[in-house]
């Protein structure tokens, strides 16, 4: 069961806090998206293990973009 | 030796009066809080730097057909040029990409007018005059270029106050919307997920200025030099077969004309016509009307709500209010506090840049009532 962590927002990613491999909780912050000069943070939908990071720092991204996977 | 105290005798320092002085100490605090606070700056510095200067004596910079800074005064905003100009550099700068994806929020943009409508009503019990009481109301649009537009066309002797209230309590958004929005909106409330919008399609987007322009104008001529300015700007930027235009509407065009709003509008507030009773009213009054605006939009939404099973966080209503993007931060920051997984940010860009056109209108309707 893979869930996958979609964009809610479109803009630059700020900072990503989790890596491939990492155990992880619910609710935890998976990262943060810099948007309208706002800094949002992206949480974990599930736990789990993270499958795939599909994004780095700086990456520019759109609503609904595949930001991660959870396992 | 002779020169030098003729030369002594015609500086300004014994033309001072107290008001002046008093006049710089809020040209100081405003530029303070531009520098300092990050409070609007690009508005409030000039402003700020335009009182000073005002009320320094004898220059002669806003002496009716010679000075300087009246010039600015005279042909960029009696002549209404710049408000419009500022507004097509707005809409090349807006994207009504989270709107179109969710249309019914722009009666949430049209909501938050009811405190401008509000507030006209309680200035004009208060004493102002019909043209005075609009000049407030439109206050609570939140929005800089159209409230100097409506006072330079109906109160002229209030542009400095209803422009200083205005882009201060624009400023403010984050400190005068969080209580009202939480004393009016239940916890079950604040944690109502959006539905995805409908995905909008690039024609959508072109389109939608045109008629914009069409059905507004058509309705509310008076709106036709802001409405206008704001829809062509948008056009330039969705068609994008002009990036030059687009680019120079959002850059260099906005940069330049910001400089030459804010200076004359400072320049406007002199000690005589500013140190009146009157002013605390409409600094009263301009904070009144944004938090009458962010309640209206929010009751609104709630309203909506009774007749929808796909429910509208009424916390989109504050957005309506169109400090734009202020007011969506703000809206996007309370709802995370209820539920920190709930991303409403694009979706309050929706009823925000709403808002822009409300407060246009708005100002519209009053010159064709009153001007």
């Amino acid at each position: 069961m893979a869930e996958e962590i979609l964009a809610p927002l479109a803009g630059k990613v700020v900072s990503v806090n989790i890596a491939v491999g990492d155990a992880v909780e619910e609710d935890d912050e998976a990262l943060v998206i810099e948007a309208m000069k706002m800094e949002t943070p992206i949480y974990i939908p599930c736990n789990g293990t993270v499958k795939e990071v599909r994004v780095k720092q700086g990456a520019e991204v759109e609503e609904d973009d595949v930001l991660a996977v959870i396992e | 030796m002779q020169t030098l105290i003729a030369l002594f005798k015609t500086s300004g320092v014994f033309y001072l009066t107290p008001g002046m002085l008093i006049m710089w100490v809020i040209a100081l605090v405003l530029i303070y809080l531009a520098i300092a606070k990050d409070y609007e700056p690009l508005l409030l510095l000039p402003i700020g730097f335009g009182i000073l200067l005002v009320n320094l004596p004898l220059t002669g910079l806003m002496t009716p057909g010679e000075g300087l800074i009246w010039r600015f005064y005279h042909y960029g905003i009696q002549w209404e040029v710049i408000p419009p100009l500022i507004f097509l550099g707005l809409g090349a700068l807006t994207d009504f990409g989270p709107l179109l994806a969710n249309p019914r929020l722009i009666f949430l943009g049209a909501g938050a007018q009811g405190g401008v409508y509000l507030t006209f009503f309680v200035a004009y019990a208060m004493g102002f005059d019909l043209k005075e009481a609009a000049t407030i109301g439109i206050i609570g649009g939140a929005d800089g270029p159209t409230t100097i537009f409506l006072a330079t066309k109906l109160a002229p002797h209030m542009l400095g106050s209803c422009a200083v209230a205005a882009y201060s309590y624009m400023a403010l958004v984050p400190i005068i919307q969080p209580p009202i929005m939480k004393l009016l909106t239940t916890r079950s409330e604040r944690v109502i997920h959006m539905q995805k919008g409908r995905k909008v399609k690039p024609l959508e987007k072109i389109v939608f200025p045109i008629i914009g322009a069409i059905v507004i104008i058509l309705l509310v001529p008076a709106s036709a030099p802001l409405v206008a300015m704001f829809m062509l700007g948008n056009l330039f930027r969705e068609a994008k077969v002009v990036e030059r235009l687009t680019h120079a509407s959002q850059n260099e065009l906005l940069n330049i004309i910001t400089i030459f709003l804010g200076l004359p509008v400072g320049a406007t507030m002199n000690a005589e016509s500013f140190l009146q009773p009157k002013v605390i009213f409409v600094f009263f009054l301009g904070l009144l009307a944004f938090m009458f605006s962010t309640a209206t939009g929010i009751l609104l939404a709630k309203l909506m709500n009774l007749f929808s099973r796909n429910k509208i966080n009424p916390l989109l209503g504050a957005a309506g209010v169109s400090a734009v993007p202020m007011a969506a931060r703000v809206v996007h920051k309370v709802a995370a506090e209820a539920d920190k997984k709930n991303y409403l940010l694009m979706y309050a860009m929706g009823p925000n840049v709403a808002g822009v056109i409300g407060t246009a209108v708005a100002a519209g309707i009053f010159l064709t009532l009153l001007g």
